[in-house]
């Protein structure tokens, strides 16, 4: 994006450097005086909470991984031995854990923010699909990590989806086997997964670093969602944002310290303290809480194929989002019936999550029935003929200036 | 002000969330809730009772041992801090109790040991096939990690403790080799009543109740599934009371640069 700021360098060793390997230019121009538009809320704020969230997986991952052992015999006795004989293990183990489960909450958060505001429009599309892909990449990673301390849980969610992976036609078997390593979940399968969950965090460590690449060719959207007029819109990265984003970091991490020293084990489940055993099936099999909506969906339907295509589906349609939401205006906020919307959707998504929990019967599989159809809905209807019709509120005409733009107050 | 709105309806969701794993336990059409007798270790500052742990452990080498295995408890941790605290001499003592296979010798013969520090507790069973086969075909499952690896956490082991000798409602089928037990999921349980008054004899000559036996032996295992819970809990209160600071000198630092901003 047009700046103008330039990085001058001040003596002859930045002069030097500068015409080698411009690094300072490139921190200077791209982190330090990088023109942040200076409306942001604090739903901005967690970007930042999402690159410490992934350093802090990367960082705890690499010590556990020292003490880990990546054997069915052994990797349930290892975790433990982390907890009770590695110095700090449990801490170190409890932040890793927790941290996954902190890290979907604020990717949630992230991408119900971009929704919220349109921030997948013109021109951010690439950075939308980008994010797509790094909560792909998250899931399936942190898939990998829950099967890893071999309990029952692990082991028997492991069958499961890589069962369903088998419904797949075509590709279905061989990649069953890929992922097997055998004919049932077993050392093979589990070696695979530690070395994947090894590499796969720094794959989205790429895919991160793509991902602010393609936010810094048209900057940051904002609340009110028009583009950046001039300076006056804007302020420079640091202090201003470097400062803000801390103090936000701060304020998460007091959450994410409640888990980790006082409730540790409230987003697990009791059933992976029981070391996995392929002849004792847990009466009631769940993933980790951030994955129950999509598990509601697949068992929303009573064909497996169908519910597997659905719940691929379902992560598949958020790819396709810039192009399925054809209001020009971008933020919410001048989108009065979007704005009801969106907040049904929010609540549906909840309600997946609440339903992926509960044993698909009665009402719950009603009920689970008729927000999947809704979570389909939004996408595929609502935001496509919605854009059409839709009457948008008055808006300002720039960031800095509040008065309304001709001609939407004409149009009022 | 709707920000801060926004924000407490978010706590109340998650706060919604996290309340529904409350459970009952129905048996028959009573609907048994489990019994919270309120343990010293409970809440933010909770610690272990030592006196307690004892008891528990004494239970535990007592009663239960003679079928369950703690496989991740080592003789050492019975005298760390933060767990019963017995001196090191008496850890000693309560090891040497126990022998051990430790390697061969020059001719082959498998070398036998009394237990130090450093060994586990010993394994009531040779496999998992002899387990079996000598509880009618069930597993007494290991209990290190007993109370983590249940819902409804150490109140469950506390109640399913007590849960015997209570009428079998109408309509309910326990198979001869069961005991009824209305907090064990299928309310038929292979284990039979390990608990009777006086099963065992404190040395600190506290009454043994069933109900104090349960509450010292579920302490004893609440401690040995989490034996950091106390480091945990202290190490906690310093990065919070830390953390608190630093979240309002960062709120200070944020509204004063921006306060010029427009």
């Amino acid at each position: 994006m047009d700046t103008d700021y330039k990085y001058e360098p001040k003596n002859g060793l930045t002069r030097w450097l500068d015409s080698r390997l411009p690094l300072m230019r490139f921190t200077s121009e791209h982190v330090l005086q990088f023109p942040t538009p200076k409306n942001l809320n604090y739903f901005w704020t967690f970007g930042f909470i999402l690159t410490m969230c992934l350093v802090t997986q990367i960082i705890t991952g690499i010590i556990l991984a020292m003490h880990y052992a990546p054997s069915t015999l052994l990797a349930f006795d290892s975790v433990e031995h982390i907890m009770r004989n590695v110095n700090y293990g449990w801490l170190i183990r409890y932040i890793h854990s927790n941290g996954a489960s902190m890290f979907f909450l604020a990717v949630f958060i992230h991408m119900f923010r971009g929704l919220y505001y349109g921030s997948y429009k013109e021109p951010r599309e690439v950075i939308w699909i980008l994010g797509c892909i790094i909560y792909l990449l998250m899931i399936v990673t942190a898939f990998m990590g829950y099967v890893l301390p071999w309990g029952q849980m692990s082991f028997w969610g492991a069958t499961v989806i890589i069962n369903l992976v088998g419904t797949l036609p075509l590709i279905g078997e061989s990649l069953t086997q890929m992922l097997l390593g055998g004919f049932a979940v077993d050392n093979p399968t589990l070696n695979r997964f530690f070395s994947l969950h090894y590499l796969l965090p720094f794959i989205i460590f790429g895919v991160v670093l793509l991902h602010i690449w393609a936010l810094h060719v048209p900057g940051n959207n904002n609340p009110v969602g028009l583009s950046v007029q001039g300076k006056q819109d804007t302020v420079a990265f640091h202090p201003y944002y470097t400062v803000k984003d801390f103090f936000a970091y701060t304020v998460f991490l007091l959450l994410f310290c409640y888990f980790i020293f006082y409730n540790p084990n409230a987003l697990g489940h009791a059933d992976n303290y029981i070391e996995a055993d392929a002849m004792v099936t847990p009466a009631h099999i769940v993933p980790e809480w951030y994955l129950l909506p999509f598990y509601a969906i697949l068992r929303a339907v009573p064909d497996k194929l169908a519910g597997v295509l659905l719940m691929f589906g379902a992560i598949a349609v958020l790819f396709f989002l810039p192009w399925l939401d054809t209001a020009k205006v971008r933020s919410g906020r001048y989108r009065p019936i979007f704005r009801y919307f969106y907040v049904l959707f929010v609540i549906d998504c909840l309600i997946l999550g609440y339903l992926g929990a509960q044993v698909p019967e009665g009402i719950y599989l009603f009920l689970s029935r008729v927000t999947t159809i809704y979570y389909f809905a939004f996408f595929l209807l609502v935001l496509p003929i919605l854009g059409r019709i839709e009457k948008m509120k008055p808006m300002p005409i720039g960031i800095s200036n509040s008065e309304l733009s001709r001609d939407m107050v004409a149009a009022e | 002000m709707l920000k801060l709105i926004k924000i407490k309806s978010l706590i109340l969701i998650f706060s919604v969330f996290f309340a529904l794993s409350n459970e009952a336990y129905s048996a028959g059409g009573e609907t048994y809730d489990l019994i919270k007798p309120g343990f010293s270790f409970e809440g933010p500052t909770g610690t272990y009772d030592r006196a307690q742990l004892r008891r528990g452990y004494q239970v535990y080498r007592e009663v239960c041992a003679s079928c369950h295995s703690m496989k991740q408890l080592a003789f050492r941790n019975l005298s760390q801090k933060g767990g019963p605290e017995y001196t090191e001499d008496d850890a000693k003592l309560f090891a040497s109790e126990y022998t051990v296979i430790d390697g061969f010798d020059d001719y082959g013969d498998p070398v036998e040991r009394t237990r130090i520090l450093s060994d586990r507790f010993p394994n009531p069973y040779d496999s998992k096939e002899a387990a079996k086969a000598s509880n009618n075909g069930a597993y007494p499952p290991d209990l290190s990690l007993i109370t983590k690896a249940r819902s409804g956490g150490y109140n469950y082991i506390y109640s399913l403790l007590q849960g015997y000798g209570k009428e079998i409602p109408e309509g309910t089928e326990i198979s001869d080799t069961l005991s009824y037990n209305p907090w064990f999921p299928g309310n038929g349980i292979a284990m039979y009543q390990p608990l009777y008054e006086e099963s065992v004899e404190y040395e600190d000559g506290t009454f043994a109740s069933i109900e104090q036996m349960s509450a010292d032996v579920t302490a004893f295992l609440a401690w040995s599934a989490e034996p950091e819970m106390e480091e945990r809990k202290r190490l906690g209160f310093i990065v919070m009371s830390f953390l608190i600071i630093f979240v309002l000198l960062m709120f200070f630092t944020t509204t004063r640069l921006w306060k010029d901003v427009h």
